[in-house]
């Protein structure tokens, strides 16, 4: 939620922060960070309400390379440090950024929690199957018999499937984009900023130096259906998918929304579908906690009083006293 | 049995003891007769123990209750209240010679009980011959008043030492209110039965202990009856801290649900996935500005190393609670220790500055709590405050909190650099973490227009980039490390350390904590019972360590002695780590059970009479 947009559009470049990426060449994280740059820009962010949190990695570097307030947090702990700020303060734009190391490794339980407390953030996950930071290890993304060449036997750890994960926990926004594909990630950045609830975007990201698997090369090639060459990397909505919850009250429309994500989280094909798998709109953290603290529908945590302008605390123990006086 | 003939036969003071499987109200009865005793007009304090279990294994309540204030238990009880037959089987030989037991005879045999003094007073109450003439009395089932079984026992205990059943009545108007209160009519059919019961055994003026009417009741409302738990939850809503995290764990969870049981302050209370979520959560709101806190114990706050060290390069102002239980690992889950001391100091790896504050009874609970967001946003570094079992749990009268003087400190924050409207300029970067003389980097918040500044737990520049230059690198490790001698020039002395007793005693103890209240009362029996003189240093400021002021009071001691909940000595580890100076002689206790002020004193005297070196403390089941 923003408070007040700007009156006109940044140029993408004014986001750019005067620290250089020192992401390997050719690495898709520098999409990611261009496509979250523009998207920013386009949609009027003031970038002092915007508040970038990241984990530990090559993705954790991201929240110094744009020019909003940024958080290098700790590995897997970005979630909890993006709920935080923005239940202390909503008028925050919070944006969380990590690794699938980070978000489905070390970070699950946090990503689990997320899902059940739907707060209003946006969750960008680089997914590259591989620990780039640390020689590129497999991360839990990367199926199962794999073995890129960072790896010294192949991978015996079955991947998870983090769609599945994000839909069986209660995420409210799940969507796949790809780093190279930038009209869409920033499309699918947008959608997810303008979620209102726990929204997860899950990009695709070569990473170069470790995964030679699935690679750019790979990512952007034809392949056969059906008797027919198509895209590896393809739009679900193009083909007339739509993950979107019409109308949540609608237990029918709800299920079938649901069952069909499921479907297309688990398809197996050789390609890969970009777009949103599922959304809906439910109450967030935020909506529900003024039902047990009324005292938060008019003013937000951050902007409750609690001394006047001598510095004199203004919190009143009486109620507090009343269980304890003998 | 001749009745006392006159006041001077009677007492002033009571130690009574209450036990039960857990779930069957001892808990409850304790604090009705606490209550009740308050009522009455006397000053108490409650020792709580229960095991790691929901219902059924044995829990008891100690309550002693005195004309002047009190702040520990005594080790002999005058007075077993039992309605079942363990606890009679556990305790009866704690029971002093001139005692009273309280006992089901259907259900207890006195005279197979191991220890019980030959000469104590038995009570026999007749629980289902009370409870099926209440249940006659109002049409009901007996099986609906067995759970009056403890209100039975109370009330008994309370008519055996002569209080007015006026006190009862009062006590259970303030426990029962709003929708509860057509309950104070119908436990009042018990009370009213256990008082016809003890005068019907025609034994009251053969107690020994019978009390005598409180001559200076303190005046109604001037007093509190509270546990440590809500005297810290108390702090914090007078502090502004707005949101808490955590993740349930003994003891700390009865802070956070006495917080989430009063909304209307506002506070969100977080229960959080773990411990990991519950501190990075927090450092997460901290950072926006807003005032945060997070409790554990033990084994949670050693989840939380890593989001301190984050919170400490950071220089996040977040207030961490550890309610120190015994260890190590989950060790005695329900048992009070104070243990956690050096790992406290010492958490998280690497340097960085902390401030850690040890309270050592209810009301440095209500003050520490407050001032410890004052100096985590003064210093802007992690506080953690170190209170233990003994005090969260622990139930105590006292005048009720001084709120007259305190301050709101928010520490350096400057408003926004820049016209938000100026789109360039809003994006200008502020240097967060610059360098200053005293350490401290004056603070902006997100969502500050002109002074966006990045966090990272890597070491930073001033506006917090990653940097691994080593001049920066040391300008800004020494910067951080100068808040520490800012806030030990700062903090007031009497908040650092305090000298109780007099200036020149043949004893000296050292120790921090809950012990406190053990050896603040033990202090006038040594002298005008044994003879002995005794003064007290209580630390309370672990870090920055108080070094100069403490080993001054120990060099100028006759004979310094540590006395510490634990079995290393932590405190006195410490201190010889910040003052060189080594403590000879220890009295320690870590069965997992407060320091009673009758251990104290006889401790003491076996110190200064043989100096044994290592005294270590047992009593208490």
């Amino acid at each position: 939620m923003v408070t007040k947009l700007l009156n006109q559009p940044l140029r993408a470049s004014q986001l750019k922060s005067d620290k250089h990426p020192d992401w390997c060449p050719g690495c898709g994280d520098f999409g990611i960070v261009n496509a979250l740059q523009q998207a920013l820009a386009e949609m009027k962010m003031p970038p002092w309400e915007v508040y970038l949190l990241s984990g530990i990695g090559c993705s954790g570097k991201s929240s110094h390379y744009v020019n909003v307030y940024g958080a290098h947090t700790l590995h897997g702990r970005v979630l909890p440090y993006a709920i935080g700020a923005k239940l202390a303060n909503p008028k925050l734009t919070v944006v969380a950024a990590g690794g699938d190391g980070d978000g489905y490794g070390i970070g699950a339980e946090h990503f689990v929690h997320a899902g059940r407390r739907n707060v209003d953030l946006t969750y960008i996950i680089f997914d590259n199957e591989v620990y780039g930071l640390t020689k590129g290890q497999a991360s839990p993304t990367l199926p199962q018999g794999d073995q890129p060449k960072s790896l010294p036997l192949p991978n015996i750890n079955q991947a998870i499937n983090p769609f599945a994960l994000a839909l069986a926990c209660g995420y409210t926004f799940i969507a796949r984009s790809y780093a190279y594909d930038a009209k869409h990630l920033k499309a699918t950045i947008q959608k997810a900023i303008y979620h209102k609830g726990m929204a997860l975007v899950d990009v695709l990201q070569p990473c170069p130096t470790y995964n030679d698997l699935r690679t750019k090369e790979f990512f952007d090639e034809e392949i056969e259906l059906r008797g027919q060459q198509t895209p590896r990397v393809y739009s679900m909505e193009d083909e007339g998918y739509d993950g979107v919850v019409k109308n949540p009250m609608d237990r029918e429309e709800v299920n079938a929304k649901r069952l069909a994500a499921f479907e297309k989280i688990y398809q197996q094909e050789d390609r890969v579908g970009l777009g949103v798998y599922f959304q809906i709109h439910m109450p967030t953290y935020t909506d529900l906690l003024r039902n047990n603290l009324p005292i938060l529908t008019t003013s937000a945590p951050i902007d409750l009083p609690y001394y006047d302008d001598q510095m004199n605390p203004v919190t009143d123990l009486a109620s507090g006293w009343q269980d304890f006086i003998v | 049995m001749t009745a006392p003939a006159t006041l001077d036969a009677l007492c002033t003071e009571i130690n009574w003891m209450i036990g039960g499987p857990q779930g069957t109200g001892v808990d409850s009865s304790a604090n009705l007769f606490a209550r009740a005793m308050a009522v009455a007009g006397y000053w108490i304090y409650g020792k709580r123990e229960y095991h790691s279990n929901i219902k059924g294994a044995h829990s008891y309540f100690l309550v002693r209750a005195r004309h002047t204030p009190v702040h520990s238990n005594v080790d002999p009880i005058d007075l077993l209240a039992t309605f079942e037959k363990t606890t009679a089987e556990i305790h009866a030989h704690e029971l002093l010679a001139d005692g009273a037991l309280i006992y089901d005879p259907k259900l207890t045999d006195p005279d197979k009980l191991n220890g019980l003094p030959p000469s104590a007073l038995r009570l026999p109450i007749e629980y289902d011959a009370i409870i099926a003439a209440i249940a006659q009395e109002t049409g009901s089932s007996p099986a609906k008043f067995v759970i009056m079984k403890n209100v039975i026992a109370v009330s008994a205990s309370l008519a055996l030492y002569g209080v007015a059943m006026a006190s009862v009545e009062e006590a259970l108007a303030g426990l029962f209110t709003g929708r509860r209160a057509k309950l104070v009519a119908l436990n009042m059919l018990a009370v009213n039965k256990a008082y016809q019961a003890v005068e019907a055994l025609n034994v009251a003026g053969s107690f020994a202990h019978r009390i005598a009417a409180q001559p200076n009741p303190p005046a109604k409302t001037s007093r509190m009856l509270m546990n440590g738990a809500a005297a810290v939850g108390l702090g914090k809503l007078k502090a502004g801290c707005r949101i808490l995290t955590y993740y349930s764990i003994t003891p700390a969870v009865d802070e956070c649900i006495y917080l989430e049981n009063h909304p209307e302050y506002g506070m969100v209370v977080i229960q959080c996935e773990d411990e990991l979520a519950a501190v990075n959560m927090a450092n997460g709101a901290a950072t926006t500005g807003i005032r945060v806190s997070t409790s554990t114990s033990g084994p949670g706050f050693s989840l939380m190393a890593e989001g301190i060290g984050w919170a400490g390069i950071n220089e996040v102002p977040v207030v961490i609670f550890n309610y120190q239980r015994g260890g190590p690992s989950t060790g005695l889950p329900t048992r009070s220790e104070q243990a956690d001391l050096l790992c406290v100091v010492h958490a998280g790896h690497g340097e960085f500055p902390k401030i850690v504050m040890a309270p050592g009874d209810m009301n440095e609970c209500f003050e520490d709590a407050f001032d410890s967001f004052n100096y985590a946003d003064r210093y802007q570094t992690p506080v953690i405050v170190v209170p233990d079992k003994a005090i969260a749990n622990g139930t105590e009268s006292i005048p009720v909190f001084d709120e007259n003087g305190l301050k709101i400190d928010r520490g350096q924050i400057v408003g926004p650099q820049s016209n938000p409207d100026d789109m360039d300029a809003s994006i200008a970067h502020y240097p967060r973490f610059k360098i200053t003389e005293d350490g401290v980097s004056p603070r902006v918040f997100p969502g500050t227009p002109g002074a966006i500044f990045w966090t990272t737990g890597d070491e930073h520049t001033e506006i917090g980039h990653i940097t691994e230059d080593p001049a920066i690198r040391l300008a800004m490790h020494d910067k951080r490390m100068r808040k520490l001698d800012l806030a030990a020039r700062e903090i007031p002395v009497d908040r650092q350390f305090m000298l109780y007793g007099p200036e020149k005693a043949d004893i000296t103890l050292v120790g921090w904590g809950s012990t406190k209240g053990a050896v603040l009362d033990a202090m006038p029996v040594l002298k005008d019972e044994r003879g002995i003189t005794m003064n007290y240093l209580h630390v309370r400021l672990m870090s920055p360590f108080p070094a100069d002021g403490v080993a001054a009071i120990i060099k100028a001691a006759a004979l310094p002695v540590c006395m510490e909940s634990n079995h290393q000595g932590q405190l006195a580890q410490l201190i010889a780590m910040r003052t060189g100076i080594q403590l000879a002689h220890k009295i320690l206790k870590y069965t997992g059970r407060p320091i009673s002020q009758t251990e104290v004193v006889d401790a003491v005297q076996q110190v200064l009479q043989q100096r044994t070196e290592r005294v270590v403390l047992t009593y208490g089941h």
